[in-house]
């Protein structure tokens, strides 16, 4: 049993037994293991790229102002999350329902449901610790959040609304029932009117039901009311109510009574409906809003636990019950933990976590691995998105602000991104060229050189070596160049050559190269005299290597051949002794090695042309020099 | 959830090793029919064997890639004593819409006596450098001077063991603090010589590798090792795969600067495994060294993870075919499956999961009947 990790977490297994080897039988498979990322989804896709655009904008938030000011933004910003998710899950739910093949239906379900669980933790979190509501409107925003998350009552009602008779639709007491769990009590006010036309005879009962409803005090935060004047408000408006259903007002009408019983928060009746009410903690909201509206947050946590277990009956919470508890306890690290064992995916913990940070929620553990939790999160997330083809560029600017172990782990991963092709090395490189990631930047220009060279393209080979910086490299190749032209007669990449500028000077190789090439051009261009004072500057300047000389003083004899003197008679002595030079070590060499007779002839045959050439010019270069201008 | 594919691997015999590359676009395999294969992923993510030849005379071992800075170059390990480096020759141009790529062998190392264990590219900033690891106890380290002339490979150090050798891993840490320094791996059931790991220093005065330490707890035959990435840390964290899984920590100590000789390494054991219950053979870390992987004689691999508070813990279990372990007993009884629960992942654990097993976590999948509503803002009926 065999494996090796991939980057991007693929494990190959190889199916084998070691210990013992049997031998012969032949070995079938290799698995290729692939974690089911989420990354993978086109739709989710978005959901990580518009979320990193929102990190981006909040790491760069001044730090001068007190986080107490920030809030707001803070508050704007959990939004924009939460309304990116929405956006996500609007698609997935469109995706599901009209995907043909039943498993991508269940898939995308699945997705949906995952993402609807994160945005009512997230809701939660925001109203408990992002906004972090006072008593008195702590359980309005509470309020909010259920009413966002149980909108199944504006559909029954719409098709209770459209039917002949509303006041006779067999779902116009849930809906009457669940605007009042909801407290929206206009809304009730309004469906109970129907019933009230239905029912002449009562309609004393009903006027006064009206008057209760309208009379129920809500906290208003911007008002000149005081928490504790509302509360003695709103316990008179409650005995009121007790008195009424004390002395039987509603008694012969039982859903009146009902509703009666439930304004005043009678827990038996709440769990009677279940089923409208469909989760503990709209169980509580509603509890609480019948029953203690000026709840504080520090007792959010009592009421929350008893809800529970007087809703769920088996008593054994599902993971998404834990979470939503412990933020109710104010535990925030419990609700960071339980998120990150039940999801699959790093998203949502690292970014609320990273919102949460910066509103100074955390407080910071030292930690081994990353130096908090927050950066760990971060960190674990971005790891993920590298592997992706093209969200590894999201993925850059976390580790960008991962104080601590970001740049290196940045390192590490920006390595082994696949180099597919010329523009995404470019796209990596400047990425390391913008983090002077100095040793990335030769390493990646390295190989792209390296794998120019092997496929033969020096040109390409040569501005990867440049850009590495690497004279080494560079020599070698303009060696290959060299070495081709002997071959064939010309250069290949000669725009490259041409434009080298300064950056010819990396290697000396390089730099004659460069010259070389310059001094075919001016000789193209017919600049003779030019050319002919390049040519020598590089073999005095012993810029060109004497291997190559040969093939120089070749290049000259056209030169030298010309009816017009080019050389000047100094030059040409210069050019004699140069041949003079080659001609000795070349005989030197020759008689150490055994060469082969018809290399040496041509090479002197080459010799004495140069020779007479040079002599010739030589003659008519002192003759011109000589000669008097009249 | 993890998505398995199969490949079919068309060797004639048990495969031995398997190789990614630097950037995980190819693969190496190697047998004990004596060839070794090259495998590319295409854009579409399949794999292709572009190239399948015979490497050695005897059951090849292990296979592993240099550092692409150096080309496209291979180096395998045999049984027949040899070890050798392959470099691809880029074809012709049939032969690339074919899809096949030609390596030919540019040298082959011979000076060992017995079967060649391992064999281990240096880090990238040694240069082209590469050790190997024989049964007789010897580990021999090349180094090619011109990276251009890969047939000029000259032996640099012979190191003798004195335990028959079965892994070598080498320190990946570039920092200038860190010598150059490599782990060895013995299976050797001499009882003598008790520590079956070494740890060999590269020394810059006398310019040779000296043993800096002995791991003497392992005393059971040790099957792989390897060293993590570094990441900037002082100390060096080495995984070993013997009758189970364990981490040691190797710190530096400091020295005084008129000591010569290695550094020496305070030893720590860091964490131990034997949730495979039988022997473990192979043990690798992923880039960023957060995740370790073991596979045993149990027939499973198994994902180990630091949490942030440096406990390390089973994340995941994953069987021969590549399907994950499913939760059996002894899983806390809070997590109870719901339909359409997803089977958790290796990066969950951030703290606490039951060691060694998956448990079937539930998602927050409500009844099917979500999908036929059109509106979005219905919350779930039941969890």
């Amino acid at each position: 049993m065999g494996f090796a990790w991939g980057p991007g977490d693929i494990l190959v297994y190889e199916t084998q037994n070691k210990a013992s080897g049997p031998t012969g039988s032949g070995c079938a498979f290799i698995h290729v293991v692939r974690k089911d990322e989420d990354i993978y989804s086109p739709i989710l896709r978005k959901l990580f790229n518009e979320s990193h655009h929102i990190f981006v904008g909040l790491q760069t938030i001044k730090d001068d102002l007190p986080s107490k000011s920030k809030k707001p933004q803070f508050v704007s910003i959990s939004r924009n999350y939460r309304s990116v998710i929405r956006a996500c899950m609007e698609e997935l739910q469109q995706a599901a329902v009209s995907a043909n093949d039943t498993d991508m239906a269940t898939q995308y379900g699945n997705q949906v449901s995952i993402l609807l669980a994160i945005e009512l933790i997230w809701n939660l979190c925001e109203v408990l610790f992002i906004d972090a509501a006072p008593a008195g409107s702590l359980l309005l925003h509470l309020l909010d959040w259920v009413r966002l998350h149980k909108s199944d009552v504006d559909e029954k009602a719409k098709g209770v609304l459209q039917s002949d008779s509303p006041a006779e639709h067999r779902d116009y007491w849930d809906v009457v029932l669940s605007y009042v769990l909801q407290g929206r009590l206009e809304d009730t006010r309004k469906m109970l009117m129907k019933q009230a036309m239905l029912q002449p005879a009562a309609k004393s009962m009903y006027k006064l039901m009206d008057s209760l409803l309208s009379k129920m005090p809500f906290y208003n935060p911007g008002g000149t009311q005081t928490l504790t004047e509302f509360d003695v408000k709103w316990r008179n408006w409650h005995e009121e109510v007790d008195r009424y259903l004390k002395d039987n007002s509603f008694a012969s009408n039982q859903h009146l009574e009902v509703i009666c019983k439930i304004l005043l928060g009678d827990e038996d009746v709440l769990l009677e409906h279940k089923e409208l009410l469909s989760t503990w903690y709209y169980f509580l909201i509603t509890r609480l809003l019948y029953c203690h509206p000026t709840v504080k947050p520090t007792e959010l946590h009592y009421y929350a636990q008893s809800s529970m277990m007087m809703f769920l009956d088996s008593g054994v919470p599902e993971p998404l019950d834990s979470i939503l508890l412990a933020a109710f306890e104010f535990d925030i690290h419990q609700v960071i933990k339980d998120c990150s064992i039940a999801l699959n995916n790093w998203w949502f913990v690292a970014h609320l976590t990273d919102l949460l940070d910066h509103c100074k929620l955390l407080q910071s553990h030292n930690l081994h691995f990353g130096s908090n939790l927050r950066e760990f999160l971060l960190l674990e997330y971005a790891s993920g998105l590298f592997t992706h083809h093209s969200l590894w560029q999201c993925a850059v600017d976390y580790f960008d602000h991962c104080p601590e172990f970001g740049r290196v782990y940045l390192e590490l991963q920006i390595e082994r991104v696949p180099l597919d092709t010329e523009r995404k090395a470019l796209k990596v490189l400047r990425i390391c060229e913008e983090r002077q990631m100095s040793e990335q930047v030769r390493s990646i220009c390295k190989i792209m050189a390296m794998r120019a060279v092997r496929n033969n393209r020096l040109g390409s080979a040569l501005s990867w070596s440049i850009r590495a910086k690497d004279a080494a490299f560079a020599t070698l190749i303009s060696e290959r160049f060299l070495q081709d032209y002997c071959a064939k007669g010309t250069f290949s990449d000669l725009d490259l050559i041409d434009n080298l500028g300064s950056t010819m000077l990396l290697s000396d190789r390089l730099t004659f190269l460069g010259k070389y090439r310059e001094f075919h051009k001016l000789y193209g261009e017919k600049c003779f005299s030019d050319a002919a004072k390049l040519l020598l500057s590089l073999m005095t300047a012993k810029i060109a290597p004497q291997s190559f000389w040969m093939t120089l003083l070749t290049d000259a004899l056209p030169l030298l051949e010309q009816k017009e003197v080019i050389f000047s008679a100094e030059q040409t002595y210069e050019l004699m002794y140069c041949l003079e030079e080659l001609t000795s070590s070349l005989i030197t060499a020759a008689s150490g090695s055994g060469r082969p007779m018809q290399e040496e002839d041509v090479e002197v045959t080459k010799v004495e042309m140069l020779r007479l050439a040079l002599a010739r010019n030589l003659a008519s270069a002192i003759v011109k020099e000589g000669t008097m201008q009249t | 959830m993890f998505v398995a594919r199969s490949i079919a691997a068309d060797h004639k015999d048990l495969i031995h090793d398997v190789s990614y590359d630097f950037h995980g676009r190819r693969m190496a395999t190697c047998s004990s029919d004596q060839s070794v294969k090259v495998w590319d992923k295409s854009e579409n993510g399949e794999w292709h064997c572009t190239a399948s030849w015979k490497t050695h005379s005897g059951s090849v071992w292990r296979v592993t890639w240099a550092h692409p800075e150096f080309g496209q170059v291979l180096a395998s390990c045999s049984f027949d004593r040899t070890a050798a480096v392959w470099e691809e020759i880029v074809g012709e141009s049939n032969d690339k819409q074919r899809g096949l790529s030609h390596w030919i062998k540019r040298t082959t190392l011979v000076d060992s006596r017995t079967s060649v264990t391992d064999v281990k590219f240096a880090p990238k900033h040694m240069g082209l450098m590469l050790a190997t690891c024989s049964a007789d106890g010897v580990v021999r380290i090349y180094e090619a001077p011109d990276v251009m002339n890969l047939s000029q490979w000259s032996l640099q150090h012979e190191i003798s063991c004195k335990l028959s050798c079965s892994c070598i891993s080498w320190n990946p840490s570039s920092s200038r603090a860190h010598p150059p320094m490599f782990a060895v791996g013995s299976d050797d059931s001499n009882v003598t010589y008790g520590g079956k790991v070494q740890i060999y220093e590269y020394n810059e005065n006398t310019r040779k590798y000296s043993k800096a330490e002995t791991l003497m707890t392992v005393t059971d035959a040790v099957h792989d090792i390897a060293f993590a990435p570094n990441l900037g840390r002082s100390f060096h964290v080495l995984a070993i795969a013997t009758k189970d899984v364990r981490i040691f920590k190797l710190v530096p100590l400091r020295r005084e600067s008129t000591t010569t000789g290695p550094t020496k390494l305070e030893v720590q054991i860091v964490a131990q495994f034997d949730n495979h219950n039988s022997q473990v053979w192979r043990v690798s870390w992923n880039i960023t060294s957060t995740l370790l992987a073991s596979s045993g004689d149990d027939g499973c691999v198994r994902l180990w993870k630091a949490n942030y508070m440096d406990n390390w813990k089973c994340t995941g279990i994953l069987k021969g075919d590549g399907s994950p372990l499913t939760g059996s007993s002894g899983q806390p009884s809070a997590m109870s499956t719901v339909v359409g629960s997803s089977i958790q992942t290796s990066q969950n654990a951030l703290n606490g999961m039951s060691a060694g097993r998956i448990a079937k976590r539930a998602s927050f999948a409500p009844p099917l009947r979500q999908l036929t509503s059109p509106k979005i803002n219905q919350s779930p009926a039941y969890y």
